[in-house]
């Protein structure tokens, strides 16, 4: 049994949204179990990520077309890309199960989203619901509960 | 002074056979005269019945930029209501939707309505005695939309009190309405899943232009369906097509593809894609709903009523349906640059959970404000928003495949890039714009 630590699971939190930031994504997907979700509810308190719309509900396959196409020739709405910037409350750790290799993380966020001479600035908390794979923390879900969710957005075009 | 307002010949001159001004999208004395004719005088959509499936259930929304309230009266019919005190003009119903028992009340003096509108009473009444308040306004109570129709739980409003009945305003499209109705094996639909809503920093017919735009979906959404089919195709062979997969991939088809699935219009701006075929055509089979369907229809209509994969039929001005994906979009208007979208889904009752779960994913891939689809079309929306204001160019071309003939013909199918569905747009904005203009006094 591998023993994770407080500090690597906040630290693993911090990594992720450092990532967004610099807008590596071949190493952020690495980070996802092969059948992880990333999931942005319509309304607060949301269950069914099936039965209900969300904002986002993604696996592994459709957040990498996500990604290919950021960086693609023919992305009009990204010419010129947007950037993004996440400041995080510090996460607190939400249960552990040592055992099982399982983690839970609750961390506030305001995240800003830039293109052209717009800034629009999104409220919320992130769950992380990590799981040691072979040896490495990944996520199983990841699940951004925008304060705002059903209110009209404009386009969001990267990841909180 | 003013460039339209009282001048239906000024306005007229905006719609050429193939072309129309840039003002349509860009003029805000327009935006203002498409709200106080065309929005009055056309039949526009309010909501669906199994939003308010009781007696005090009400959902508030906009006709035009109107505020409205759509309710179920107390005894069992849906009323829609301007949502405006008679007393101070405060939005009475507050929320999107609740159930406000027997009447609403007012938040600012209390004054109370019953949920046809009329006044039911207000505090100290005494008093209004003798001040000549049965012959004020405020005495009528909140008003009613002139006019209501619903049909089969669509709820529409023509709030112009004169004007184009339902049945002719819509004339042979309400077969689009139908076909999704029908997909129920109970033959009924509820909203459901939740809306989807998307600011646009455009005006609200770009939005409607594009629907039946077949031209665009090669080129702008290249970006989307075109990474997903390549992604996918990187896939070990013999891995099953993904639902989201099936869903992206028929936006890169080629433009025979577009030209081969035809086009129809019908009156006063409605029409539709997706003839012959559509993208919505080759969706995989979801278990025990075709049973059911062969059970409450019989084979021979079952198979029709599948067989109709409509793509996108346009209620003019500001609805669209997707029939075989049984999801709703309206533009509304909020200025003459900024439109909402909604996207709302339906649940076919009595139909496997597994349809409603691929709207939703439909939905949420192509309408939600976090769409790679959706990215895109904004992009381009807004961009001809800012386009549109060079000078040197006035005019929007809309002349695909025009024939001096296709005027007076109606309910006709034509190729499926054909931008004649945009000029049925056109014609029935210029008939319900100039509908309620007085003409001008001839100098």
């Amino acid at each position: 049994m591998i023993t994770i630590t407080d500090r690597q699971l906040v630290d693993f939190v911090y990594a992720e949204a450092r990532l967004l930031d610099e807008q590596r994504y071949d190493d952020w997907l690495g980070l996802f179990s092969d059948d992880g979700h990333y999931w942005m509810p319509l309304t607060p308190g949301q269950r069914d990520p099936r039965l209900e719309t969300s904002l986002l509900y993604e696996d592994k396959l459709l957040l990498r077309i996500r990604t290919e196409r950021l960086r693609g020739r023919r992305t009009f709405s990204q010419q010129p890309p947007s950037r993004c910037h996440h400041l995080l409350q510090q996460p607190s750790v939400e249960s552990a199960d040592d055992a099982g290799g399982r983690y839970a993380l609750r961390t506030a966020f305001h995240y800003v989203e830039t293109r052209l001479d717009t800034q629009t600035l999104y409220a919320g908390w992130a769950r992380h619901e990590l799981q040691v794979l072979d040896g490495a923390l990944r996520i199983q879900l990841k699940r951004v509960d925008l304060v705002n969710s059903d209110a009209a957005f404009g386009n969001i075009n990267l990841f909180m | 002074m003013n460039r339209y307002r009282g001048r239906p010949a000024a306005v007229r001159a905006l719609v050429r056979p193939t072309e129309v001004h840039k003002d349509l999208y860009i003029d805000l004395e327009l935006f203002d005269l498409e709200m106080e004719h065309l929005f009055a005088n056309a039949w526009v959509y309010v909501g669906h019945a199994s939003q308010v499936p009781n007696p005090g259930d009400y959902f508030t929304t906009t006709v035009g930029t109107q505020p409205v309230v759509m309710v179920r009266h107390t005894d069992g019919t849906v009323r829609v209501l301007y949502n405006r005190c008679a007393h101070k003009g405060v939005k009475v119903a507050g929320q999107t939707c609740g159930n406000t028992g027997r009447f609403f009340r007012c938040p600012y003096h209390g004054w109370t309505y019953r949920t046809d509108g009329s006044l039911l009473a207000m505090p100290l009444k005494k008093g209004y005695d003798d001040t000549g308040f049965e012959s004020c306004e405020a005495s009528r109570g909140m008003a009613a939309v002139a006019a209501v129709q619903v049909y089969r739980d669509f709820v529409f409003c023509r709030s112009n009190p004169q004007g184009v009945g339902f049945a002719e305003f819509f004339g042979e499209s309400l077969s689009t309405l139908d076909n999704m109705v029908d997909r129920s094996p109970e033959g009924r639909l509820e909203v459901a899943g939740g809306v989807l809503r998307y600011l646009h920093h455009c005006n609200w017919k770009m939005l409607v232009d594009n629907q039946t735009d077949t031209c665009h979906p090669m080129v702008a959404h290249e970006s989307s369906a075109g990474t997903a089919v390549r992604v996918w195709q990187e896939a070990p062979p013999g891995t099953p097509k993904p639902m989201a997969v099936e869903i992206f991939a028929p936006f890169v088809s080629p433009y025979e593809f577009f030209e081969n699935m035809g086009l129809r219009v019908w009156v006063n701006g409605h029409g539709h894609t997706g003839v012959a075929d559509s993208l919505h055509a080759n969706y995989s089979p979801v278990p025990g709903y075709w049973e059911r369907m062969v059970a409450a229809y019989g084979e021979a209509r079952a198979q029709r009523i599948l067989g109709d994969v409509r793509h996108n039929t346009v209620y003019f001005p500001n609805l669209m349906i997707k029939g075989p994906i049984q999801t709703l979009r309206l533009f509304k208007p909020i200025a003459v640059d900024r439109t909402l979208v909604e996207s709302w889904t339906f649940r076919l009752v009595g139909a496997p959970d597994l349809l409603l779960e691929r709207t939703l994913m439909y939905n949420r891939l192509v309408n939600a404000p976090t769409s790679i689809v959706g990215h895109d079309d904004l992009e381009v929306y807004e961009r001809a928003q800012a386009g549109l204001h060079a000078r040197g160019r006035d005019w929007v071309h809309v002349g695909r495949l025009y024939d001096p003939t296709e005027v007076d013909r109606v309910n006709v199918t034509t190729n499926g890039t054909n931008e004649l569905q945009m000029r049925n747009q056109l014609r029935a904005w210029l008939r319900y714009m100039t509908a309620s203009m007085p003409e001008e006094a001839l100098a």
